[in-house]
């Protein structure tokens, strides 16, 4: 046996574990002391640099809801009124968010195929295909924006490429990550019958990691159709463009910005229901099977 | 000690455990065999509360344990040990490690997330470990090992819990011969040492005869045999896996002195 610790008298075993047991335990406190320390540490830097304070000014912390609330408690006669305005601008935000999460996904496919390990079509891209990503996924979406705005002009266009751009960046990192634990049998199954790699990709590999997209992709829509109102504050349409003129127009409005709160928090709240459902068929398969059987 | 009463499982349309009823007076070894699907392991299962009974009574020492709920319920898996098919271990922790989750029920969430058990308690494990002769791989992890050796962890740690009942879900079937015979002595030990209720589910007649006190056969969740191993004629095993005249135990039996009776049967053909 190449093993010698296995044939270790038990004297030795057990003393050489107790101390590994106390070194662990050792850097174990070590490093939640670290963790205090820096927790500690980092928010006093902030709190320092803060021109208010933390604590002077956390009894005011809700002073801004408590105002938009008790404005819209005294007006709420006008809310379903306020409901159907916006819900064209709200419509708005959800195409743009869905638009750009298919671009974006679709790109997003192909990509983190080209930059997992085993399945890569040329496996010396990798670096160059997730360096890719990682640019994407790095500048922030209101920064091309801004600049998309600026050259094209305001509307849902310029938002919608400046949203897919970041999908791509981080749904392939995700993708690529679910394409790691797929099983590579069945792509090899097919190489032995001579299939090409697009070939191979769609049968082989696509099968296996779609639910896992879709519900990747799923998440990704409610993140973007909560980006796709905040780039409505810059110039790109939707609902977000009211949100800012309810809000920056102070008092009196607060009725309208509420409204749009509520209509934001329940279209994230439909599309979760309806991906959790659409997730689970996927992933169980659909409920019509049960009942045949 | 252990009664069963009337014990029913239903999934969907599927009746997995069918009205089964066992009654164990002393610790003894008890082995369960039945074709795959007859509902061994999901009788098992609900022994150890991983499965809610559909119907039905499980009495150990005069509690019913079928309806506990929260900390009642956790105390009584860890008076049941279970041991998996697959060993079922945290594969990247370390074998002592493994082997002291077995008290986890007396460990607060705090002391298990700082990873702080009683230095006793670690002695404890590492003579657990020497008596199952794995000592030499405690500090390894649990992965790093083969599976008769994970295996063997596994049973350690049902050890380390002290458990009235130990519950072995097909222990060897993952296993070579070699290291089916091992685990196999092991359970047997755990009774004959420590006194413990062991219920073993077995797919060999060979394996279940030669270690069990008892033989409990199930077909489609239904007990359709319950003796003791002389009992257990080829008849018997026909009835239990439906098999017709063509069914031969040598055939398939992973026991090494098997072997010996194969080959002169093996000549002729």
């Amino acid at each position: 046996m190449a093993d010698l610790t296995a044939d270790a008298p038990i004297a030795d075993i057990r003393t050489h574990y107790l101390e590994m047991t106390r070194r662990r335990r050792t850097y174990s406190a070590i490093m939640l002391a670290v963790f205090v320390a820096l927790m500690v540490a980092g928010f006093r830097t902030a709190d320092d640099r803060n021109a208010g304070g933390f604590f002077d000014g956390m009894h005011r912390l809700f002073d801004f809801p408590a105002e938009v609330l008790g404005e819209a408690g005294q007006k709420l006669a006008e809310m379903p009124a306020h409901f159907v305005t916006f819900l064209p601008s709200l419509i708005e935000t959800i195409n743009i968010a869905g638009a750009s999460t298919l671009l974006g996904a679709m790109a997003a496919i192909v990509l983190s195929l080209l930059s997992t390990r085993g399945l890569a079509r040329w496996p010396r891209l990798i670096p160059l295909f997730r360096r890719l990503m990682d640019i994407t996924r790095a500048i922030p979406e209101i920064v091309i924006a801004l600049i998309l705005i600026f050259i094209l002009g305001g509307g849902p266009v310029p938002a919608m490429i400046a949203i897919s751009l970041h999908t791509v960046g981080a749904l392939g990192k995700l993708f690529s990550e679910v394409n790691e634990n797929a099983s590579l049998k069945p792509v090899e199954g097919l190489q032995s019958v001579g299939a090409s790699w697009s070939q191979r990709m769609i049968l082989g590999v696509l099968p296996q990691v779609m639910p896992n997209f879709l519900s990747y992709a799923l998440l990704r829509f409610e993140v973007n159709i909560r980006a796709s109102a905040i780039l409505g504050f810059v110039g790109a349409g939707g609902i977000g463009y009211e949100l800012k003129n309810a809000m920056s127009w102070g008092k009196g409005q607060y009725d309208e910005a509420a409204a749009i709160f509520i209509l934001l928090f329940a279209t994230i709240v439909i599309v979760d229901q309806l991906s959790s459902e659409v997730r689970h068929r996927l992933t169980h398969g659909a409920k019509l099977k049960e009942a045949t059987q | 000690m252990l009664n069963i009463e009337n014990l029913t499982k239903i999934f969907g349309a599927n009746t997995a455990v069918d009205n089964v009823s066992i009654k164990v007076d002393k610790p003894m070894m008890i082995g369960v065999i039945g074709a795959s699907g007859a509902g061994k392991s999901t009788m098992l299962r609900m022994l150890n509360r991983l499965e809610d009974a559909s119907s039905g009574r499980i009495v150990f020492d005069g509690q019913d344990v079928t309806g506990l709920q929260g900390a009642d319920k956790r105390r009584w898996q860890a008076d049941c040990a279970m041991i998996f098919q697959q060993f079922n271990l945290v594969p990247r922790m370390d074998v002592v490690s493994n082997v002291l989750h077995g008290t986890l029920n007396k460990r607060s969430t705090a002391a298990t997330l700082f990873n702080l058990y009683p230095t006793s308690d670690i002695h404890r494990a590492l003579d657990i470990l020497e008596r199952l002769g794995i000592a030499g791989h405690a500090a390894k992890r649990a992965e790093a090992l083969s599976g008769g050796q994970q295996q063997r962890v596994a049973i350690a740690r049902a050890v380390m819990q002290n458990p009235k009942i130990v519950l072995a879900d097909e222990p060897i079937a993952s296993l070579d011969p070699m290291n089916a015979q091992i685990v196999m002595d092991d359970l047997r030990r755990l009774h004959d040492e420590d006194g413990r209720l062991v219920i073993a589910n077995l797919h060999t007649l060979d394996t279940a005869r030669r270690y069990c006190d008892r033989v409990i056969g199930m077909r489609h969740g239904r007990v359709v045999f319950d003796g003791t191993p002389d009992q257990l004629t080829t008849g018997a095993a026909r009835d239990i896996y439906g098999a017709d005249a063509s069914f031969s135990e040598a055939a398939t039996s992973t026991s090494i002195e098997a072997l010996n009776t194969q080959r002169p049967a093996a000549v002729p053909a």
